[in-house]
């Protein structure tokens, strides 16, 4: 059981959440996430781990109302518990001083480059962001990216907020197009967004990191549901990834299988909705 | 003389008697109507029938039973115990060397051991051990009289177990029995491994487990669930905190996949992946669970164990109109319990030998909608003796599927021994151990079950458990 501290709405549907979890919070790294189950029939969701307090024994998770899950998920209040939580999982991000690092963050994708963009900037790379979100209320952490990047770009797809169009475009003219030398890229977010900034990013052979949000079950590496193509070979997100080198994914084959279960996850939020569930 | 003779002619009498007796056969669900639930498919003795069973053992003086059961259960006496309407004695009997009676009783491919082993199937049917185990550890279960042994003083040593399957019990109630302070620790939310998320509630109901879970628990058995050795804590993090052994009992948990085209497309499923919806999340029960598992009409299973037939039983359950079992040998090869193929075949299974798949073919939105196949015939015996397949050229053709299963193995899962130093795997990355007694290339460290064998049975796990906890105990008992 795991006690939720904290919480906080980003945006009308992004929550940040604080769990007690004192073993997850002293071991955790930058870029592992874990996975938790609220109740005796619920099922079993990935989250990334955006930020931990070893010393309080807690880690910050933050996700999106999309579902069922996620919207029971917003349903509690901070004292309730949840009934499962494992981790860390995935292999941590591999940090270094690369130089210039670029972090390109979409939607609720900014939740998990976030704790990147800290090690990163502590490591010494100068972190250059770039954030997205379609509207200017979905936009989330913009204070957190702030404080942990040398400077830092806001778009939105509606012009509300920051520059008017996507974080692919401003990426490309803003900095490759003006020559400006890129070490390393970090891009996390929808797989559209993930597809195009690596689509700049090949023809100049600058590295550039994905993660993967792929449905998991057990994400210890029994399953194989989350099995992505990389470099033409099955791997599995879980203990294979979450991060892999974004010009090697087959990111029609991620974008299909995430789509695997449409239809009863629908049915599954409808029924919610509607309180027919009995949850 | 006379009284002699007569004494003689009665042994024989009877003798002839006993023999006559058939076996007796267990009832089980209408094959009708059982394809439409997910309930248990035999249905237990009544306490009638399995008298007459258990009167069928001839007590023999050497039985052969005992040496072919992996943890040594004294079976003509439990045997004995039941005949004799001593049903909770049974039990009791049975428990003092078998931690999980019930799940025995049903997963047991006791056709290969002890029955394999009974006199009386020299020239007729065995008596069905497996089937006598199984009433009385029901019996007792049912009746609410499970006793819980004398609490043991301790002996102030922490042994530590990775992963909560057969071996893991099995090796937890041993070690807690003799005074250790046992603590496993498991990656899923509930303890039982391949017997809560791989062997379907129709073959063995989760309440069992559970109720044999339990009964370790109060044995004084600690079970941290949602631990991943290795993630959560490594090994040398847990001998820094004070344990004194750790076993490793991780199973091979790594599903393996053929490589062929295709087959990622949605629908194809691991077996790892598909029972552990259906059986741990209860995706049988969506949207009552929250869990999702497709519902396929034209289902394949690729593969001719055990898994495959607890995969194509759970399709047809989950409502397929043709369920499929794809094998590149034939019948005589396939390494699935008899009454399993048998209990598929009773529920119109399809059984396709000698077919193997070679690509997948799937639509613009990612999903699989046929399987080409290659037609096999049988070659020379390869190194394990079983005759190879080989693919007939040309041969080729499209079976329409919407749901696949993909059911040829399992291997190592590289967590444990990947974050365990000095810990000697093979190439396989199975971890080597010196003997069956589980030592492995670091001291203090045991390893048993699938993780060291691969892929095998339930009750050779528990005996690798049981064989780890004598070695364990000679160990902490060396050094204190």
């Amino acid at each position: 059981m795991n006690k939720i501290i904290e919480k906080v709405n980003l945006s009308e549907r992004v929550i940040k959440m604080v769990l007690e979890a004192p073993i997850i919070a002293q071991k955790r790294k930058a870029g592992q996430f874990i996975v938790l189950k609220i109740n005796e029939k619920g099922e079993r969701i990935p989250l990334t781990i955006v930020d931990s307090d070893a010393q309080k024994g807690t880690i910050t998770i933050i996700f999106q109302i999309v579902g069922k899950t996620t919207a029971q998920l917003d349903g509690l209040k901070i004292g309730d518990s949840l009934q499962d939580v494992l981790g860390p999982l995935g292999n941590p991000t591999e940090i270094e001083n690369y130089g210039r690092v670029v972090c390109i963050g979409g939607g609720v994708g900014i939740g998990v480059i976030y704790p990147l963009a800290v090690a990163l900037k502590k490591a010494g790379n100068r972190v250059v962001s770039i954030l997205g979100s379609r509207t200017k209320d979905l936009l989330i952490l913009e204070k957190e990216m702030r404080e942990n990047s040398n400077s830092m770009i806001i778009t939105t797809d509606d012009g509300s907020y920051g520059v008017h169009g996507f974080v692919s475009s401003v990426f490309q003219v803003g900095m490759i197009d003006q020559g400006l030398k890129v070490d390393r890229v970090y891009a996390i977010g929808p797989v559209p967004m993930m597809k195009a900034v690596c689509d700049i990013t090949k023809p100049h052979g600058i590295k550039t990191i994905v993660s993967l949000n792929s449905i998991m079950v057990d994400a210890t590496g029994m399953c194989g549901a989350c099995r992505v193509s990389v470099a033409g070979k099955t791997k599995f997100a879980c203990v294979d990834g979450p991060e892999f080198d974004g010009h090697e994914v087959d990111f029609k084959l991620l974008a299909d299988r995430l789509r695997m279960y449409c239809d009863q996850e629908r049915e599954a939020y409808e029924k919610h909705k509607c309180g027919c569930d009995g949850n | 003389m006379k009284n002699i003779s007569v004494a003689a002619m009665e042994t024989k009498e009877t003798k002839e008697k006993k023999e006559k007796v058939p076996r007796q056969k267990m009832p089980e669900q209408d094959p009708k109507k059982r394809i439409i639930n997910f309930e248990e498919v035999p249905l237990g003795y009544s306490e009638a029938t399995v008298i007459i069973e258990a009167k069928r053992c001839i007590q023999c003086k050497k039985p052969g039973c005992i040496g072919g059961c992996p943890v040594d259960v004294k079976i003509p006496e439990f045997i004995k115990d039941i005949s004799e309407g001593r049903f909770i004695e049974a039990a009791w009997k049975l428990k003092e060397t078998n931690g999980l009676p019930a799940v025995c009783g049903r997963v047991c491919p006791q056709e290969d051991q002890c029955e394999k082993e009974c006199i009386l199937g020299k020239k007729g049917e065995p008596v069905a051990i497996g089937r006598l185990e199984r009433f009385a550890a029901d019996y007792e279960r049912t009746a609410g009289k499970i006793s819980i042994p004398p609490s043991v003083k301790s002996n102030g040593k922490k042994v530590a177990i990775a992963g909560a399957g057969p071996a893991g019990l099995t090796i937890a109630g041993d070690l807690v029995k003799l005074g250790y302070d046992v603590t496993i620790y498991e990656a899923l939310h509930k303890a039982g491994g391949v017997l809560v998320y791989g062997i379907p509630e129709f073959r063995l109901p989760k309440a069992i487990v559970e109720a044999e879970v339990e009964y370790l628990k109060k044995l004084g058995v600690k079970i941290e669930t949602n631990f991943v050795i290795g993630r959560t804590k490594t090994i040398d993090e847990l001998f820094a905190e004070g344990f004194n052994a750790v076993f490793i009992g991780v199973g091979a948990g790594a599903p393996v996949f053929m490589n062929i085209p295709g087959e990622n497309l949605n629908g194809i499923y691991s077996a790892n992946e598909y029972l552990t919806r259906s059986n741990l999340m209860k995706a049988y029960l969506f949207p009552e669970y929250d869990t999702p598992i497709i519902r396929g009409k034209k289902v394949a299973v690729i593969g001719g164990g055990n898994v495959a037939m607890d995969s194509v039983r759970t399709a047809l359950r989950l409502g397929a109109e043709r369920a499929m079992i794809i094998y590149r040998r034939t019948e005589v090869e396939m390494p699935a319990r008899k009454e399993e193929v048998h209990h598929a075949q009773e529920e119109g299974v399809e059984f396709l030998m000698l077919h193997n798949p070679v690509e997948y073919i799937g639509n613009e939105t990612g999903w699989v909608t046929g399987m080409k196949c290659i037609k096999m015939e049988l070659g020379e015996p390869d190194t394990s003796g079983r005759r190879s397949p080989m693919p007939i050229k040309d041969s080729e053709f499209v079976i329409d599927v919407d749901t696949v299963i993909v059911a040829v193995g399992t291997m190592a899962n590289p967590i444990v021994p990947a974050t365990t130093s000095n810990l000697e795997t093979n190439k396989r990355g199975y971890i080597v151990t010196k003997d069956e007694s589980g030592i492995t290339s670091r001291e203090g460290i045991y390893a048993g079950g699938d993780i060291v064998t691969g892929s095998a049975t339930v009750i050779l796990a528990m005996g690798a458990g049981r064989k780890a906890a004598n070695a364990i105990h000679e160990y902490l008992s060396k050094n204190n």
